[in-house]
């Protein structure tokens, strides 16, 4: 099996009477980024901790290249992780942490140099990690995972903190390593978050798989809809009623369900009707996402 | 196995990087540097008390090579705090700071990261013990050579009480990791080591040993135990002998059987806890 393949296998944990994630099965793949989303408290992180053998399953297994991952005789340099409540010492330097990780994974001082630069931190690697942001911690984070140049990497809401030119250069830099044949999991609670770096979801909701599929699957399931502003909105409403379609006022206007604009556009025309806006609306992931996980609770 | 996985001689790398993770902050050059400086300023306090004495009737003044060894014996009964904190700190920060995460992500096998804990914790102990010699040395050399009857630094006995007292400070560093393990709340762990250092031990040393039936039971405290191995005491010397101490041998191994049941609690518990 290949070294960089993730599954979960009917994983299951109870923390006291509290069931965090029950009969959970998905596997992840390299050369991809797969977004592994669900609200806040739908277990991804517990997830995430059982698959790098901090946390025991109570059910199931969860594996890394076919193995539990402290099986690996050098786990670390297999995958790459950044939790989210992975601390920093504040009186240790970020290259100070790196080389005090880097024996471990069988690399040396030069190599954390390198990752510092590589995540843009290279001369703030000598400054105590107390002066640093929130965003140059998941920096510093992204750095201790890219150590060993791992074949998969494993990052817990890696977004967070970042500012929207941090976010823009994260996207980028994990299809990149995607691009070159790595597995890459990528947390978020928020699927408009990673919606542009993913090309498989796997969606939670209270411990349990709700949807796993490609991103075009899931966008499939949005549907479309066209937005139409018009000064005669007695008569947009005639038309819809005469062509059977659903529409509903949002925003300043309408939103027609399940047509696209060219259909609506023509119709308009045909019926002397005149329209001010005609807008076909992409899919909207965070509805389809709203949906699947509510649906769970 | 993954074919390109390099090996690594596991504990071996993880030693290297337990020290790397304590030599990369502070704490353990403030806690080394200031353990020096409290012993040489008690050993010159102590130096000039016994060089200086004026003659008493009740009690024989210490003289000659007897001064000697009764200031260089202290350096466990003053300075043994700085070992047992920084040993406690090594386990506790990792707890605190919330590194245990990423420490048990490139060692997963907890017993191999608690291992290399303690190995560490000896190393930075004994190197402990020689700063505190170094500091007990830089003050009272020169006040038992100039008022006293010199400092006997060539004479076995005197070599023998500073060896073993670094030895000593090495277990007292691995006896600190241990607790750590066992206590991983740092403020509580701090307070429990003050508070059992500086009042519960003295005070139940000279309770149990104003009991006749129970005065053998406080040789197996750990400060007495730790007293045996230097046979040389503070308090053996104010209470007018130690003649409750164990063996030298007895104490060094009651203080690694403390050690030892620490360690074996703390691998249980806290090193197999869940880290979330």
């Amino acid at each position: 099996m290949d070294a960089a393949v993730l599954a979960v296998e009917a994983l299951g944990k109870s923390f006291g009477p509290v069931r965090a994630v029950d009969d959970l099965t998905f596997e992840v793949h390299p050369g991809r980024v797969t977004g592994f989303l669900g609200p806040n408290g739908s277990g991804k992180t517990t997830t995430l901790r059982m698959l790098l053998g901090l946390v025991r399953p109570t059910d199931g297994r969860a594996l890394v290249g076919g193995r539990p991952y402290g099986d690996h005789p050098v786990p670390g340099a297999l995958v790459g992780a950044a939790l989210e409540a992975t601390g920093f010492h504040p009186g240790r330097t970020g290259l100070g942490h790196l080389t005090a990780y880097a024996p471990q994974v069988g690399v040396d001082r030069a190599r954390c140099r390198e990752v510092l630069e590589l995540v843009g931190l290279g001369p703030a690697g000598d400054r105590k990690v107390g002066g640093y942001s929130l965003g140059m911690r998941q920096r510093l984070g992204l750095a201790t995972a890219l150590l060993a140049d791992p074949p998969a990497l494993l990052l817990d809401e890696p977004a967070n903190g970042l500012d929207p030119e941090g976010i823009v250069w994260l996207r980028g830099f994990l299809r990149h390593l995607a691009a070159e044949g790595r597995t890459v999991l990528v947390s978020s609670h928020v699927l408009a978050e990673v919606q542009h770096t993913v090309d498989d979801v796997v969606v939670i909701a209270k411990g349990r798989l709700v949807h796993a599929s490609s991103l075009a699957e899931l966008a499939a399931l949005a549907g479309v809809s066209t937005y139409v502003e018009t000064p005669d909105p007695a008569g947009l409403a005639a038309l819809c009623a005469q062509r059977g379609w659903v529409a509903a006022p949002r925003d300043r206007g309408t939103q027609v369900d399940d047509v696209d604009a060219a259909t609506v556009g023509a119709a308009a025309h045909a019926a002397g009707l005149e329209l001010h806006q005609l807008t076909t609306r992409g899919a909207d992931l965070e509805d389809v996402f709203l949906r699947l996980t509510g649906a769970a609770s | 196995m993954s074919p390109t996985a390099p090996t690594l001689n596991r504990f071996g790398v993880a030693l290297l990087a337990e020290w790397r993770k304590l030599t990369s902050t502070a704490l353990w050059w403030v806690l080394g540097v200031g353990m020096a400086a409290y012993l040489a300023f008690m050993g010159a306090v102590l130096a000039f008390t016994f060089a200086a004495a004026p003659p008493s009737p009740d009690t024989p003044a210490i003289t000659g090579v007897d001064a000697a060894l009764a200031v260089l014996g202290t350096l466990n009964a003053i300075g043994y705090v700085f070992p047992l904190l920084v040993g406690t700190l090594l386990v506790t920060t990792e707890v605190r700071h919330r590194t245990l995460t990423q420490s048990l992500l490139v060692e997963p096998r907890r017993g191999v990261l608690l291992g290399a804990k303690l190995v560490v914790a000896a190393a930075v102990g004994l190197l402990y013990g020689v700063l505190g010699v170094v500091g007990l040395l830089a003050t009272s050399a020169p006040v038992l050579e100039l008022v006293g009857d010199g400092i006997f630094l060539t004479d076995p006995a005197v070599l023998r009480v500073l060896g073993l007292g670094i030895l000593v400070t090495g277990l007292w560093a691995v006896l600190g990791a241990a607790f750590g393990a066992v206590v991983p709340n740092q403020v509580a762990a701090i307070v429990a080591v003050l508070a059992f250092t500086q009042f519960v031990e003295p005070i139940a040393r000279l309770g149990l040993s104003a009991v006749d039936s129970l005065s053998g039971v406080a040789a197996f405290l750990p400060g007495a135990a730790a007293d045996a191995v230097v046979g040389a005491s503070l308090f053996g010397e104010i209470s007018g002998g130690g003649g409750d101490l164990l063996p030298g041998w007895a104490g060094a191994l009651v203080l690694l059987a403390y050690a030892a049941v620490l360690t074996v609690v703390g691998r249980w518990t806290t090193f197999a806890r869940d880290v979330a």
